[in-house]
């Protein structure tokens, strides 16, 4: 809430791009004021000159302008009340409905205590096999979805969402364009998921310095439901490479200098700070982040998604295969980094070697399909291996896929005892004779 | 020398970031460690400049509501570690407070709690005489640590030689009890406690000499203790793109290790990997000791949304809980994960300051900061006699996977082992992905460290590990022929060198860590694998035709692999190895 009296102030002394600096005292750092209506915040304090940055840009903003100082930081009001509501990146009503009331929070605050987590140990299950059975994920995990500009990575990740058995789902949409951001709310909506969504958005018809809340909003009100309502959140974050675009913009504006691809030096403890937001809690509650990091053109060594790569527990990478026609996500540069918590534990005990053997099988394929783009003749293993991924990304990489883990398991199975034999497929002895399929189908 | 004027008091001017500006009302020292007070707390922070009549501090925290004219304390030091026995099994921040005893769930700013426990009662054993000649280092006396003897020490501060004046009896005593009075040239007492403090920075030199390595520190991965031995003492960095295993390297090697104590820097990065830390270590066997691994371990962790200027300290925290243990004739093992965010949070501080960049906007004096730290490393003979070592392994995260960046080619300067993860290995899950062939031990070269190894596995080991270096590098080339003329295009010598790099690839170099029996591999059973995949290697096979190889060789592997999952000389084990042994004599057999 804001204090009792609020300063307000008229000269402005300098205006950039993004900036104005006024004279004022009393003024705390990351302070929120009004500049001419519009929100700002204070980026630096050196005596009594106080500079703030203007969300909006300065633009039509005059020297005279009113400054008024909000005696707090960015904050969000936080109660039940905020499932099922759309919300802009103050946390401002989008729907239409009224205001939300709450306890109010400073958003972007401490961090969990390392010691009071909670290893992570529960599943989430998609139906996905390129997720469950090759890159399982554990609630309290983050990990990113990352894609080309130009694949499907939004509807997959509202598939994602729905699936799970989420108590809450929280979207920060980063520099959405209107129609996914109508796309979501469609689907949402239809599902019959209202009830337990909460969506903060900025479209790219706002302000582009804006975005850099959403996510801090969107983890805020996931951490009232994770830490007070012990509460399973799933948030997801698109595109977080909008927001280190926002980010760049910024310290470009306040004449920082940058590191690798244009990034500010501090991408990665930005970043970082948002994704560490996930966590499991004794209590039960969790936050689990998914995210989605577009490239460009497949390149994983662009600061963005490098950093990312560096901060988050894995990262599931989508790609449209050739042979099928259809996305897949990619077993070999996919990854979650947690699965070795959950698989073979709470999964059947053939889990870990058959998503290996699979995978390995798998990339035998890719070797013979590069002999065959170079005019080299085939074996019969080659051949065999070839067979065995079409089947494999058909039957369970595509992401259309929709069965549980056992029954992934049961087609890894099939598909290795009609392709290969036990010494080829290599699989540890006292599984192969558990599971290995007695007759072929 | 250790102590500027206190007293001095500030206030605070302007705020960027995390960095504050300051009025002083007094002397300060570059780096000493002021409070700024906010809202009833003091939040730590660092002198990093003063210029213009203002003191520039880093803070430890976020300065967010921080107002100008709140007051600043000075303390009169730098910034320094706590040491003293309960210091294994804690688990610190990057400034050394203890995060157990701290309340709440979110870590609260300027919540700065006691790195020991000053209640507890520790039993102390005399170990000097009174009369005897000391200098800081030597032992006074010992207490029982979780099972490990703690050295209670001449305080490293102490400079000079002193004469124990009167040494306390055998008995409890709290960390903070005077335990000795010492009486220095001029008849002037000190008295010692169980803690001492010391600046993260300066290296502790309460030793005689530092030798080059001479002995091995085995770690039961296979690729490291064979093909590029760690030296104890040693230096080494494992350099790789994200998704390449380091951190599961890492842990392995935390668990595995021949160390007295390991103390595990996790510097800017995951909170869930510091959890797997310290829910796995309580439960799991020092393969070396009859403790838990816990008991041996201090675990720093700065996790990567902790604040960053902390980050940077972090690392030197734990080389100083490293050192210290060293002066005690321990073998410490220091793993830091990553060293490259710890260039970051030098890079964030450099470039606030507005200083002239250097490559990738690194600082300039980088690659010197990098090499004093590795510099801190080493065994050491101690003034009495004994030994002591601090083996540093670090990780670097380099951008894009890309080496020729300015934290990897500052490390490969200066660490001597290098083990570098390779992307491709990692994506056709060749687990530990370290790529045999660009990967180096410099210590291998070292002939006190051959000998070493030539007496303690086997005569002419060492000679074994090049020939198995040799056969990947053939290996290699013919995989390259192999994928430019075909499999019909190249001679059947060439398919049997592949396969023999395949073997040495998946029967040693590849081991599974999350497999109870594979992921350690004693050294005994390491000089046994690598006397049987010779042999292989060694035995003279004949194909009449390519096509046959393949199905032969795999065949060979999948029972060494069953081989490695099973008990070194259970009867699985040697039914396997006599089923090996049969498939080499029938392919010998058809061509008599």
């Amino acid at each position: 809430m804001p204090t009792a009296f609020q300063r307000i102030y008229t000269r402005i002394e300098d205006i950039t791009k993004a900036t104005c600096t006024v004279k004022a005292t009393g003024v705390g750092y990351e302070e929120l004021a009004t500049v001419h209506g519009q929100l700002a915040q204070v980026v630096k304090i050196v005596g009594d000159e106080i500079t703030l940055q203007v969300f909006t840009g300065t633009e039509g903003i005059p020297t005279n302008a009113e400054v008024v100082f909000l005696g707090k930081p960015p904050g969000l009001q936080v109660s039940d009340a905020l499932a099922g509501r759309f919300f802009d990146a103050y946390g401002q009503p989008i729907d239409g409905g009224p205001q939300v009331p709450g306890q109010w929070r400073e958003i972007g605050g401490p961090s969990v205590n390392p010691v009071r987590r909670e290893q992570p140990s529960e599943l989430i299950t998609t139906g996905i096999a390129g997720i469950d059975l090759n890159n399982t994920l554990v609630t309290g995990q983050k990990i990113p979805f990352f894609a080309d500009p130009d694949q499907p990575f939004n509807p997959v990740m509202a598939t994602v969402a729905l699936r799970t058995a989420a108590d809450r789902i929280i979207l920060g949409g980063i520099g959405l364009t209107n129609d996914d951001y109508l796309y979501f709310r469609q689907v949402f909506e239809q599902a019959g998921a209202l009830h337990r969504i909460v969506s903060f958005v900025n479209t790219t018809e706002g302000p582009t310095v804006e975005r850099l809340l959403i996510p801090d909003m969107a983890l805020t009100a996931a951490e009232y439901f994770a830490v007070e309502k012990k509460e399973k959140v799933l948030v997801l974050l698109t595109d977080m490479t909008l927001y280190a675009d926002a980010l760049s913009i910024v310290s470009n504006r306040m004449d920082q200098i940058p590191s690798k691809d244009s990034m500010p030096g501090s991408l990665y403890s930005d970043l970082a700070k948002l994704y560490e937001k996930a966590v499991q809690f004794d209590h039960g509650g969790s936050i689990t982040i998914v995210a989605v990091t577009t490239l460009s053109g497949g390149d994983i060594t662009h600061a963005i998604p490098d950093n990312t790569g560096y901060i988050t527990e894995g990262q599931l990478f989508l790609r449209r295969d050739a042979e099928i026609g259809k996305v897949i996500v990619d077993p070999f540069r996919s990854l979650s980094r947690l699965k070795q918590l959950v698989i073979g534990k709470k999964t059947r005990e053939d889990h870990p070697q058959v998503m290996n053997t699979a995978v390995r099988l798998y990339a035998d394929a890719a070797d013979a399909r590069t002999k065959l783009e170079n005019g080299f003749e085939l074996t019969d293993y080659d051949e065999r291996a070839l067979a065995f991924a079409r089947e494999y990304a058909e039957e369970l990489l595509a992401i259309d896929v929709n069965i549980s883990t056992e029954a992934m398991l049961d087609t890894a199975w099939k598909l290795f005892a009609r392709h290969f034999t036990q010494t080829e497929a290599g699989i540890k002895q006292t599984l192969a004779d558990a599971y290995w399929p007695q007759t072929e189908a | 020398m250790n102590t500027v004027q206190s007293g001095t008091k500030g206030t605070v001017h302007g705020i960027i970031s995390n960095l504050v500006l300051a009025h002083i009302d007094g002397p300060v020292a570059q780096n000493e460690i002021a409070y700024v007070e906010h809202e009833g707390a003091e939040l730590m922070a660092e002198v990093i400049k003063i210029s213009g009549g203002l003191a520039y501090l880093q803070a430890f925290e976020s300065t967010r509501g921080l107002r100008p004219g709140a007051g600043i304390r000075f303390t009169g030091h730098l910034l320094e570690a706590t040491l003293g026995p309960g210091i294994l099994s804690q688990i610190y921040d990057g400034l050394m407070h203890d995060l157990h005893a701290m309340t709440g769930l979110f870590l609260q700013r300027g919540d700065y709690t006691s790195a020991l426990d000053l209640d507890k009662e520790w039993a102390f054993k005399p170990l000097a005489e009174v009369g005897q000649q000391v200098r800081a280092g030597d032992w006074l006396g010992n207490v029982d640590e979780r099972g490990l003897a703690h050295k209670i020490m001449v305080p490293f501060k102490l400079t000079g030689q002193y004469t124990i004046a009167s040494l306390a009896t055998e008995g409890l005593y709290k960390v903070q009890d005077t335990v000795a009075t010492l009486t220095d040239e001029t008849g002037q007492e000190v008295a010692v406690s169980m803690l001492q403090k010391f600046p993260v920075k300066r290296a502790v030199r309460a030793y005689r000499e530092k030798p080059r390595p001479f002995r091995l520190l085995e770690t039961g991965v296979r690729t490291i203790d064979t093909l590029n031995p760690m030296a104890e003492g040693g230096t080494g960095f494992i350099p790789g793109p994200f998704g390449s295993g380091k951190t599961v390297l890492q842990q392995a090697i935390s668990r595995q290790a021949e160390a007295d104590v390991v103390i595990v820097a996790a510097c800017g990065e995951r909170a869930n990997e510091v959890v797997d830390l310290f829910v796995e270590f309580p439960e799991l066997d020092d393969p070396w000791s009859d403790r838990k691994l816990m008991e041996r371990t201090t675990i720093i962790a700065n996790t990567s949304n902790m604040p960053v200027a902390a980050r940077e300290a972090s690392v030197y925290t734990a080389m100083a809980i490293a050192e210290y243990y060293r002066a005690m004739g321990l073998k410490v093992l220091l793993l830091a994960d990553s060293t490259s965010r710890w260039a970051q949070a030098l890079r964030e501080m450099s470039n606030r300051m507005e200083e002239l960049p250097g490559p990738d906007a690194f600082p300039m004096d980088l690659p010197a900061i990098i090499s004093n730290f590795y510099a801190r490393a080493g065994m050491v003979y101690l003034n009495n006699g004994a030994t002591g070592s601090i083996t540093f392994i670090g990780t670097v995260s380099p951008a894009g996977g890309n080496l020729k960046e300015p934290v990897t080619e500052s490390t490969k300067k200066v660490a001597r082992c290098f083990y570098a993860l390779s992307q491709r290995r990692a994506d056709s899950k060749r687990y530990p992905a370290i790529d045999p062939i660009e990967s180096y031990s410099k210590y291998l070269e070292y002939p006190e460290l051959q000998q070493t190894l030539n007496e303690q596995i086997a005569p002419g080991w060492t000679q074994q590990v090049n020939e198995l270096k040799s056969l990947l590098m053939r290996g290699k080339e013919a995989a390259e022929q192999i994928n430019i003329l075909g499999d019909d295009g190249v001679a059947l010598d060439t398919h049997l060198a592949y396969w023999r790099a395949e073997v040495v690839d998946e029967a040693i170099l590849q081991q599974n860590a999350f497999d109870e029996v594979d992921a350690r591999t004693p050294l005994q059973r390491q000089k046994y694998l690598v006397e049987l995949i010779l042999q292989v290697a060694r035995t003279s096979l004949h194909f009449e035709q390519y096509e046959d190889i393949a199905p032969y060789f795999k065949q060979l592997i999948n029972h060494l692999k069953q081989m490695n999952y099973s008990p070194f000389d259970s009867d699985a084990f040697q039914k396997y190895r006599s089923a090996l042994d049969d498939i080499l004599a029938e392919r010998l057999l058809q061509n008599t």
